[in-house]
């Protein structure tokens, strides 16, 4: 199983997660592109453990996935703090935290 | 799975699948989902960010087709009877990597807990109109609130009269209305504390 077309659709998904959160504008779409360079970093590392037999790649991928939750959680529990506060959903108006 | 990582394909789509997007879900059908604005990204922001998007890209192509498909053999490492079952990577995590484990585990929690705290409500902040509407519902009796605990408040002799006294007194508040026992509040501006 040659090991290069893993790491070819991993970058993949990272170049397009990366794009999107660099271009996009929403928030919540922001936070679902940051999952995607996530998942796609997650890919490379189970190829890796596969490639080279630890499986320690994999307890990696999964401590990962749990951070990637977490960080989900958080960034979403920020979403609809915003949108409580009746502020734009919109990243440029966003500048500060306060309050 | 192809990959011999059965479980962490399993718990990826329990974790995604199943919390992630259903997170998502709600969240988008709360908010609103709002179509992005336009204009008014900035010029520079607005061609910089697709190039830089781009420029991201070719990197990762070039670091990739250069040196790292040449550097990865073909063949896979000797599989070893049980990679990636549950039981090793159990195993794992319960003797070599138990601090990231730990670690893990508080952050979970941490974040659970900031994700509440984020979006509970807050009195104080919400506009006029639903404090006005909120605080003339008249009380039920003895459950407790605020007003019964604390009684309300008088206004001072020689203080200038505040303007919701006069209406204020139309609905006074639950226990107020009962009794009277041993309560001769007037009924000045309702009990508008945060919490």
């Amino acid at each position: 199983m040659w090991i290069g077309g893993y790491l070819v659709v991993s970058a993949l998904i990272f170049s397009i997660g990366a794009a999107g959160v660099l271009v996009r504008r929403n928030p919540l779409v922001i936070l679902l592109c940051l999952e995607l360079m996530l998942n796609g970093a997650n890919l490379a590392l189970v190829a890796f453990a596969r490639m080279w037999g630890g499986e320690s790649g994999q307890i990696f991928a999964l401590i990962v996935m749990v951070v990637a939750a977490c960080e989900v959680t958080v960034g979403l529990g920020l979403i609809v703090a915003i949108h409580r506060r009746r502020l734009p959903i919109d990243v440029d108006e966003l500048r500060e935290l306060q309050g | 799975m192809l990959l011999r990582a059965e479980f962490v394909a399993a718990a990826q789509v329990i974790v995604y699948a199943g919390a992630v997007m259903v997170l998502y879900v709600f969240v988008v059908a709360y908010v609103g989902g709002g179509t992005e604005p336009l204009a008014a990204g900035g010029r520079t922001l607005k061609i910089l960010s697709p190039l830089f998007a781009i420029a991201v890209a070719a990197e990762l192509c070039i670091a990739l087709l250069g040196t790292a498909l040449s550097g990865v053999s073909g063949k896979g490492a000797q599989f070893v009877l049980g990679f990636g079952t549950p039981r090793h990577i159990g195993q794992l995590f319960l003797t070599r990597y138990l601090f990231a484990f730990e670690i893990a585990s508080i952050l979970l929690l941490v974040s659970a807990v900031g994700a509440v705290v984020l979006a509970r409500r807050r009195r104080g902040l919400e506009p006029e109109i639903e404090i006005e509407r909120r605080v003339h519902i008249p009380r039920p009796a003895f459950t407790g609130t605020m007003a019964e605990a604390a009684g309300t408040r008088h206004a001072e002799p020689g203080l200038p009269e505040l303007p919701s006294a006069g209406e204020a007194e139309l609905e006074p508040t639950g226990a107020a209305a009962g009794p009277k026992a041993g309560e001769q509040e007037q009924s000045s501006p309702p009990y508008q504390g945060g919490w």
